[in-house]
């Protein structure tokens, strides 16, 4: 999506990287607008009046002051534009993040797990469903505390950073496991807190490759202002050669079989 | 406080009309007073001295900002645990947050409410409305002591062991539930403190709150028709209706944290929280019940929290509305309007408050709403401000010192209002929450915003407090620095906030170097050379500019201690009780009112703001000049019995 970006650019607002990202510059270009135009007239109209009717200039004041309905029209017209932005923009915008989540065997998905002061992702693996994960399970060796026995979890693995490839449809599940942490991800204009005790998807199409800092947007302790995070948009084939060599072969003993009454269970 | 309060004077209230009464003992008349003159002074000096306390916290936080790598100078350590920084002697995280936190709740709960509300409300409403006193006396001077005790309860916080609260004024749960949790003793923590402290000022407020409504409902003179009271008694009256309504939420919210934090409750704890031991709390499985929900902590704070902002900025607005007639010489423009949008404003203050939690992720029909009355709120807004610029016109002009404030006012807000027109759609927000855009977007409202109406209250009512004017060039020292350090302070962070810095970084984001390096000056050019030799300069080098202003607003406002100071004493005697030639009914009133305010029974015979009226022989006609054309509604003649002490 073109946009007429000026004041974005002159105001710094970074690079964007995500196709729906491209609608949310163009509102934030015409929120800014409508703030511009009224903030000048404010102003113009101001300096004026200071000028124009200082007392030595003017000095007996008049009682009626402003006759006339200039200012309801100004104000019909704040009232028309806003309507627009709401109705045309931010409302079917929002309903296409939060209702139409993408399905299907293309769609990337990873669950970012949030804690002092880290985050683990977590790749549910070629069958594209998470393992379960049991907070008492957490130890040093399983961060997430990953039920390793579920059949679903047998080709999941973790990573430190968030990988994704680009122009195909992700959704990232966001949770917590102590406080609140919040995964601010800028170039692809999403945010999402990362809340214990629920989980949060935000879904997103990357449209071009690159590696940025994702931050962490939540205050969440001392160490809150350190906790940096990467994520790194592929190129297609060098995400599905990634994604390949993180999968725990079948072949590796390092994990205990399945006992699959138990994983039925579980399920 | 039970014995000394039952010992107040019952009469009190009754004894506007005559001049001679016994004279109380000093603990009584300055102290434990139900004057609301001098509760406001209280107020006024508490407030202040809070305002300077939440200041000292953010230089702090600016130096650690700007200059995270080096020593915090000898100036700003002297007034702080030394043990709270590191070997280096420098601004920790941990002491960030909690400075963080605590700058948020003073200025908010200790500085700007009381002075606003507390001070400004107590002294100026019962004065415009022609009323002997508040309605409850002794409720309001429990209200101040309330607040006084709150205010002793959070100061007290920074010298426990654990220090103060840390966990931003917020307190999201789980974070502030578990802060602190490896002190011995969990009573004796900041956090814990902060929710105690808290309930204290709420009950302050609640109490104040009630007292301002039945006040202005009940103690009206005569002739102080709805629509002949100030703007200010409105916007005092809807200010309240806020308080009452929207603080009891939080003062719940406050006592479920303390169940979740001594009692083993939890309200806010989800089942299974397991901590890394990075923080503060021990690595593993958190013991406690589980099943609470840290959403709801949210939901109760927020539903306060927005209708509390618009507690911080109605009092100022309210002064304007009084300033600026006065010295354009002509009626505010659109005085019902504004009465209208006020009330609107006040109404929709209370299902707007989702909009600061859109990153919770939120479902379409719920965000659908909260974006709706979030962009209509702005018409009223936009409304009053409107009102307030067309004022201008025709008028003419004084530059006095407090109309330098009062003007300055109007684009500041205007800046910090219409920054908070983006926030309000949901995805824009995915983008700037979080961010230094809306420190920039709620600071130009409260701090060049609140803070500048209520300089300009200062020292407009000075001369009705203390029978003097505070000097003029002293004035100007103070209007001008502040002015430009404000802009200074606060514009660069709405670009910052667009490059995605974040809030609540104790480094200014060092740490994200990827993205605080952004160019903004290339090598070479004009800027850069002026600044830093030749380098190109980076997003993250405004932390310093910024934090220069930090330090150019705090010395401009020495000129203010001294003039306030000064003024009171040795200040030019004012030249009569209506220096300002105004037309409200506290000008009717001596300077220094005595008990009960009022020497002749005041009566409203017009509407508040009647200058420049055709002629008449002054440019002001003041509500209580009796007049030719002033009508007391549904009576003939004044008759000559007071009987409006609202008994
Ligand atoms: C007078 C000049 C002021 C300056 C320069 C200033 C500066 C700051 C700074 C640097 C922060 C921290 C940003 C961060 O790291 O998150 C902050 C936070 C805050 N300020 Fe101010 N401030 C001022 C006045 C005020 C006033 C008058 C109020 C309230 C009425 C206020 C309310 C807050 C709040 C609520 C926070 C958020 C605290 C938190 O993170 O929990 N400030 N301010
Ligand atoms: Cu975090
Ligand atoms: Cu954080």
């Amino acid at each position: 999506m073109q946009t007429l970006g000026i004041i974005n650019e002159m105001l710094g607002l970074p690079e964007v990287a995500s196709e729906h990202g491209g609608m949310v510059d163009h509102l934030l270009e015409m929120v800014h607008w409508l703030m511009l135009v009224l903030l000048i007239g404010w102003s113009a109209f101001f300096v004026y009046c200071l000028a124009r009717f200082r007392t030595k200039k003017n000095p007996k004041a008049d009682y009626h002051g402003v006759q006339g309905h200039a200012s309801h029209h100004i104000e019909i017209a704040v009232v028309v534009v806003e309507a627009v932005l709401l109705l045309g923009f931010a409302f079917p915008l929002w309903a296409q993040r939060s209702t139409d989540y993408p399905s299907g065997p293309d769609v990337v998905r990873v669950r970012a797990v949030a804690e002092q002061y880290k985050w683990t992702m977590h790749y549910p693996g070629p069958d594209n469903k998470f393992g379960l994960s049991k907070s008492d399970l957490i130890s040093g060796g399983n961060p997430l505390g990953i039920d390793w026995e579920d059949i679903n979890a047998k080709d999941d693995f973790l990573y430190t950073e968030l990988v994704l490839p680009v122009n195909r449809e992700c959704i990232v599940t966001v949770t917590s496991k102590d406080v609140i942490h919040n995964l601010s991800l800028h170039p692809m204009r999403m945010q999402q807190d990362a809340i214990p005790g629920s989980v949060s998807d935000m879904w997103f199409k990357p449209i071009s490759t690159g590696r940025w800092q994702t931050i962490c947007g939540q205050l969440c302790g001392a160490g809150h202002g350190g906790m940096v995070g990467y994520m790194e948009v592929m190129e297609e084939k060098d995400f599905d050669a990634w994604y390949k060599e993180n999968v725990p072969s079948a072949k590796e003993e390092k994990l205990p079989e399945a006992d699959p009454e138990k994983s039925d269970k579980a399920s | 406080m039970g014995a000394e309060v039952s010992t107040a004077e019952t009469e009190e209230v009754h004894a506007h009309d005559d001049d001679h009464h016994h004279e109380l003992p000093f603990w009584k008349k300055y102290v434990f007073s139900t004057d609301h003159k001098i509760i406001g002074y209280q107020y006024a000096i508490t407030a202040l001295i809070f305002l300077f306390v939440g200041f000292y916290l953010m230089m702090v936080m600016r130096w650690s900002i700007a200059h995270p790598d080096k020593e915090l100078p000898g100036i700003l350590a002297a007034f702080l645990n030394k043990s709270w920084l590191n070997d280096q002697g420098m601004v920790t995280g941990d002491l960030y947050n909690m400075f963080g936190a605590m700058h948020g709740t003073i200025m908010v709960f200790l500085g700007i409410v009381p002075l606003a509300f507390g001070a400004f409300g107590n002294f100026v409403t019962p004065l415009q409305i022609g009323a002997p006193d508040m309605a409850f006396p002794r409720l309001n001077m429990a209200s101040y002591w309330f607040y006084f005790l709150g205010g002793v309860v959070m100061l007290a916080s920074f010298m426990l062991p654990s220090g103060a609260a840390e966990a931003g004024w917020t307190m999201y749960s789980p974070l502030a539930t578990t802060a602190q949790l490896d002190e011995p003793n969990l009573w004796w923590t900041g956090q814990t403190f902060w929710l105690f402290g808290m309930v204290f000022l709420i009950s302050s407020s609640l109490l104040g709150a009630v007292n301002f409504i039945t006040t202005i409902i009940n103690l009206r003179c005569r002739g102080m028709t709805w629509m002949r009271m100030p703007f200010f008694v409105w916007a005092m009256l809807v200010t309240g209706f806020l308080l009452l309504l929207a603080f009891p939420p939080l003062e719940v919210a406050a006592i479920m944290q303390i169940m979740d934090r001594l009692a083993g409750a939890s309200f806010f704890i989800p089942t299974g929280l397991n901590f890394s031991g990075a923080g503060s709390v021990d690595a593993g499985l958190l013991d406690v019940a589980g099943g609470g929900s840290p959403l709801l902590y949210q939901h109760l704070f927020w539903f306060l929290a927005h209708p509390e902002v618009y507690v911080l900025i109605l009092p100022a607005i309210a002064i304007v509305g009084e300033i600026l007639p006065n010295n354009i010489r002509r009626p505010v423009w659109g005085y019902k309007s504004m009465v209208y949008a006020v009330m609107v404003l006040g109404f929709l203050a209370f299902i707007v408050w989702a909009h600061h939690m859109y990153i919770t992720g939120m479902g379409n029909v719920v965000s659908t709403f909260f974006q709706a009355t979030t962009v209509i709120i702005s018409i009223p807004s936009v409304i009053l401000l409107t009102c307030l610029f067309i004022s201008l016109w025709g008028g003419s002009i004084r530059f006095t010192v407090p109309m330098l404030w009062a003007l300055a006012f109007l684009p500041m807000f205007g800046i910090g209002g219409l920054t908070g027109l983006p926030l309000a759609f949901n995805l824009i927000d995915l983008h700037l929450h979080d961010t230094y855009y809306v420190i920039a977007h709620f600071h130009y409202v409260v701090a060049p915003g609140t803070i500048f109406g209520l300089f300009a209250g200062i020292y407009y009512w000075f001369p009705k407090a203390t029978g003097r004017m505070m000097n003029n060039t002293l004035g100007h020292l103070h209007f001008w620095p502040s002015l430009i350090a404000m802009n200074g302070i606060f514009m660069p962070m709405f670009v910052q906030g667009m490059a995605g810095f974040h809030r609540r970084w104790y480094d200014g984001g060092a740490n994200y170097d990827e993205i605080t390096s952004r160019i903004i000056f290339d090598e070479g050019s004009f800027f850069a050379n002026l600044f830093k030799d030749g380098q190109a300069i980076e997003m993250i080098d405004l932390n310093v500019f910024m934090t220069f202003f930090v330090w150019v607003l705090c010395i401009a406002q020495f000129p203010f201690i001294f003039n306030f100071f000064y003024s009171i004493f040795k200040g030019r005697k004012a030249d009569s009780d209506n220096p300002w030639r105004a037309t409200t009914l506290e000008w009717s009133a001596p300077n220094k009112p005595p008990h009960g305010n009022f020497v002749t029974e005041p009566v409203a015979y017009r509407g508040p703001y009647e200058y420049s009226v055709k002629g008449h022989a002054t440019d002001y006609t003041p509500q209580f000049e009796r007049g030719d054309d002033g009508v007391i509604l549904g009576e003939e003649d004044p008759p000559a019995a007071a009987q409006n002490d609202g008994h």
